[in-house]
């Protein structure tokens, strides 16, 4: 909806239009100010956030409503901003990495990653082997985590109420090894510029092992107890269509994307890290649907995490097999990028994260944008919202997958 | 009906009138606990356990904790019906019970007065128990609407849809049992019941079509839409607090209570003992029918619990397209074939083949009609408006639906 007939006249009360009626075959009259009708309309302003329960966190969505549905909606953002991009210009590059894994605190470790691969790049530096593929595991099961998350959320946002313990079951015996390994259970910090913190513990890669075979094992349940329910397909299937073609013209990018059938995953499409070889053995599939509601979106979360826990298992068995070597290079103590500028993009579990990194040769950025992917996924959600009515707005909200951090940075 | 109603001494009455407010509260407290507890074991938890034995005092001190918080009232509320709206609630949900049969004559300890277990009884009494649950209803839509809040009042208006929608299937369901027990009374169908067999077994669908509108009644998952917290907060009682919030919280659950003891009554035999008990001679008399009716009662708060672990929430007009199109004439089918067929019994009987024929001709029927599709509205066609991609001095991409001008092009 162009800003020219954005929302009209504030009356709080309900319009004919919740009757469901249809005068000009638009699908929702407007309540009862219709072509040729004298009668006033009557919508109604519906404040959701930035304390609601649907919106986990600070989102604030001005919905106008006419009956029960929505004929208008409008994301108020910026609620959580502080400024990050202009904090990163005032901290030097060991410093980033802890301010960067914070805006997406449900992909902590993708976000660390891109800044190291940054910095790394414009130093020109050569990461050990063992890093490479150590962080290729910890982002994947990173990914997992954060697609776990989703998983149960989602659910809960349209009324079940079950399924997240099981995927908090889940998150936790992978939150256990990446505590065991990093300290950290939501904000790592394991990425240095130049590989990672220091060697995995004793024994870890088989701990990883087990815990991975076993969230292979009971993520069936997660499936069996909420995709086959015909209630969750009804509130899903058709639901919040996203277009291809606003999907690119808002750059909507991740899971949210490739439901929609935007093939784009950059660990395929420019890869970093090791993904090539992945790639190359066929273990990285990229899921894509082409429905791009809100059950193809779900759907394409779990599909990833099978994809992810193959991925995990592949750099397990790389890493396993590899001989012992170092894990990071050794840093001077003041690190400086040289002059120049580069872009450093990843495929965050949420969708692309972006840096562009801009230095003069000091130790600390000139500037550091952060193209983080919730920001535009969200931004598409007044196009799906508009016509829908508030119970789908639960279910949609909910399947657009943002964090409000990573909205807001 | 008992001869006893009406000529029973005072303190008699009040002592029954007494014991069932007891009974209730002190019922709603164990359920409160009993669901946490069922619902925990269903998702990997514990559920409470502390305070008391098993726990069983936590919603004692969770109602006592509640009840002594600030009460608040909104600026923008009506405050004579805010304040009378969980009365009004409360109160009908309570006085259903009157009607209620717990058990048969008995001899109160310590005296020689004999009376039965039912604080009275009405020749109709069922038809009481659906007008006064009605007027409950009245407390949650003066509760949303006397809130001044948007999410209350959406809350309230679908409450009152919902409820009004559902009482009609209700009713019609129970049309079947007065056929069969030709009484509304409640301890006239227990009675008839005795004599015949359940009439959950001989008029099963009437069985279902009541326990999909009893969850539908009473706002429970996965009809729980008026307080749909995801979309609308708490929906009615979101601005509700402290012991006004207490109050609907007991209706609601005092109300499953009352579904389920009419579930009982009307379907399972009421107080009388369930099968292989019904064997021991004592069964039906004395006190044991109140643990009969309430263990028989305790499964269907069992199945509302089992519901909510399981199911999402279904949206607003899924559910009234659900309960107008299906339920309402799903019971009147059914109710007509009922009346068809009781009639004929008593006029002596039709041969099989004629039912069959006339069976088969109503089935083809119903499926004819369950598969014309629904007329789908036209989808309108826009020309693509224009948009200007330098307009604002930074390139922007078309929106969908918009073509791109280039003013150099």
């Amino acid at each position: 909806m162009s800003p020219q007939d954005g929302p009209r006249q504030v009356v709080v009360g309900l319009g004919a239009g919740a009757s469901g009626f249809s005068a000009d075959g638009r699908g929702y009259e407007r309540g009862g100010g219709g072509p040729g009708s004298d009668l006033a309309t009557t919508d109604m302003v519906l404040n959701v956030g930035p304390q609601h329960p649907a919106t986990h966190g600070v989102l604030r969505l001005r919905m106008t409503l006419d009956g029960e549905r929505i004929v208008h909606c409008e994301p108020v953002v910026g609620y959580m901003h502080r400024g990050v991009e202009k904090l990163f210009e005032v901290r030097d590059y060991r410093q980033i990495i802890v301010l960067a894994n914070r805006h997406d605190w449900l992909s902590a470790f993708s976000s660390e990653l891109g800044v190291v691969l940054a910095v790394e790049r414009m130093l020109g530096m050569q990461v050990p082997e063992r890093a490479t593929w150590t962080r290729m595991l910890l982002a994947e099961l990173n990914r997992v985590l954060n697609h776990l998350m989703f998983l149960g959320s989602y659910p809960l946002e349209v009324g079940a109420i079950t399924p997240i313990f099981y995927a908090f079951r889940e998150r936790e015996t992978i939150q256990e090894v990446m505590e065991e390994v990093s300290g950290g259970r939501m904000h790592y910090m394991f990425n240095r510029v130049g590989g990672l913190k220091e060697d995995v513990p004793a024994g870890w890669t088989g701990r990883v092992c087990d815990a991975v075979a076993a969230v292979r094992r009971r993520l069936p349940q997660i499936e069996d107890l909420i995709f086959g329910n015909e209630i969750f397909q009804a509130r899903t299937r058709g639901v919040g269509v996203l277009p291809v073609d606003v999907a690119h013209a808002f750059g909507v990018s991740g899971p949210i994307a490739r439901a929609s059938g935007v093939d784009l995953d950059l660990r395929r499409d420019e890869p970093y890290l090791a993904y090539e070889e992945l790639l190359a053995d066929g273990v990285l599939q990229v899921v894509t649907r082409t429905e791009g509601d809100c059950y193809a979106r779900f759907a394409c979360l779990l599909a990833q995490v099978k994809v992810s826990l193959d991925l995990a298992d592949a750099c397990l068995e790389r890493l396993t097999e590899m001989a012992q070597g170092p894990i990071n290079v050794r840093l001077p103590k003041i690190v400086k990028a040289p002059e120049g500028s580069t872009y450093a993009w990843t495929e965050n579990p949420l969708g692309i994260n972006g840096y562009w990194l801009v230095s003069r040769g000091e130790k600390t950025p000139w500037r550091l944008k952060l193209r983080s992917a919730s920001f535009n996924n969200i931004a598409a959600l007044p196009h799906v919202l508009e016509g829908c009515v508030v119970a789908d707005m639960v279910a949609i909200l909910g399947s657009m997958f943002f964090v409000v951090g990573d909205i807001d940075k | 009906m008992n001869g006893l109603f009406g000529t029973e001494s005072w303190w008699v009455v009040i002592a029954k009138a007494v014991l069932i407010f007891l009974i209730l509260v002190i019922y709603t407290l164990f359920n409160i606990w009993f669901e946490r507890r069922v619902v925990a074991k269903m998702q990997h938890r514990i559920g409470p356990n502390v305070h008391g034995p098993f726990g069983l005092l936590q919603s004692l001190a969770d109602g006592v904790k509640l009840a002594l918080k600030e009460d608040i009232v909104p600026t923008a509320a009506d405050k004579v019906v805010y304040v009378l709206a969980p009365i009004l609630a409360t109160i009908p949900a309570f006085m259903a019970w009157a009607v209620i049969p717990f058990g048969p004559e008995v001899r109160i300890p310590f005296t020689d007065t004999v009376t039965p277990l039912q604080l009275t009884d009405l020749p109709v009494g069922v038809l009481y128990i659906l007008a006064v649950t009605s007027i409950g209803i009245y407390g949650i839509v003066l509760a949303g609407w006397s809130s001044g809040s948007t999410y209350a009042l959406l809350g309230g208006m679908r409450s009152s849809a919902q409820m009004i929608s559902y009482e009609v299937a209700m009713g019609l369901a129970f049309v079947s049992v007065f056929m069969y027990a030709g009484s509304m009374s409640t301890a006239d169908i227990v009675a008839a019941q005795a004599e015949d067999m359940w009439f959950a077994l001989p008029l099963l669908p009437s069985f279902v079509i009541y326990l999909i509108a009893m969850v539908g009644e009473t706002n429970r998952a996965p009809f729980d839409l008026p307080e749909a917290e995801g979309e609308l907060v708490g929906g009615f009682h979101t601005e509700y607090s402290s012991l006004k919030f207490a109050l609907f919280f007991l209706a609601e659950y005092v109300n499953m209570v009352t579904v389920s003891a009419l579930a009982t009554t009307l379907f399972l035999g009421g107080w009388r003992a369930p099968w292989p008990i019904s064997l021991w001679d004592g069964a039906n008399s004395g006190y044991w029918p109140v643990l009969w009716f309430l263990g028989k009662t305790l499964i269907f708060i069992f199945v509302f619990v089992w519901l909510r672990g399981t199911l999402p929430r279904m949206r607003y007009d899924q559910f009234m397209k659900f309960g107008w199109k299906v339920l309402i004439p799903a019971a009147l089918l059914w109710t007509m074939a009922v009346a068809v067929v009781r009639r004929i019994r008593l006029d002596g009987g039709m041969d099989q083949q004629t039912v069959l024929i006339v069976g088969g001709i109503a089935v083809t029927l119903l499926l004819v009609i369950a598969f014309i599709p629904e007329r789908k509205q036209p989808a309108d066609d826009e020309e693509p408006a224009e948009t200007d991609a330098f307009a604002g001095g930074y390139p922007v991409p078309p929106m969908p639906g918009h073509q791109e001008t280039r003013p150099d092009a």
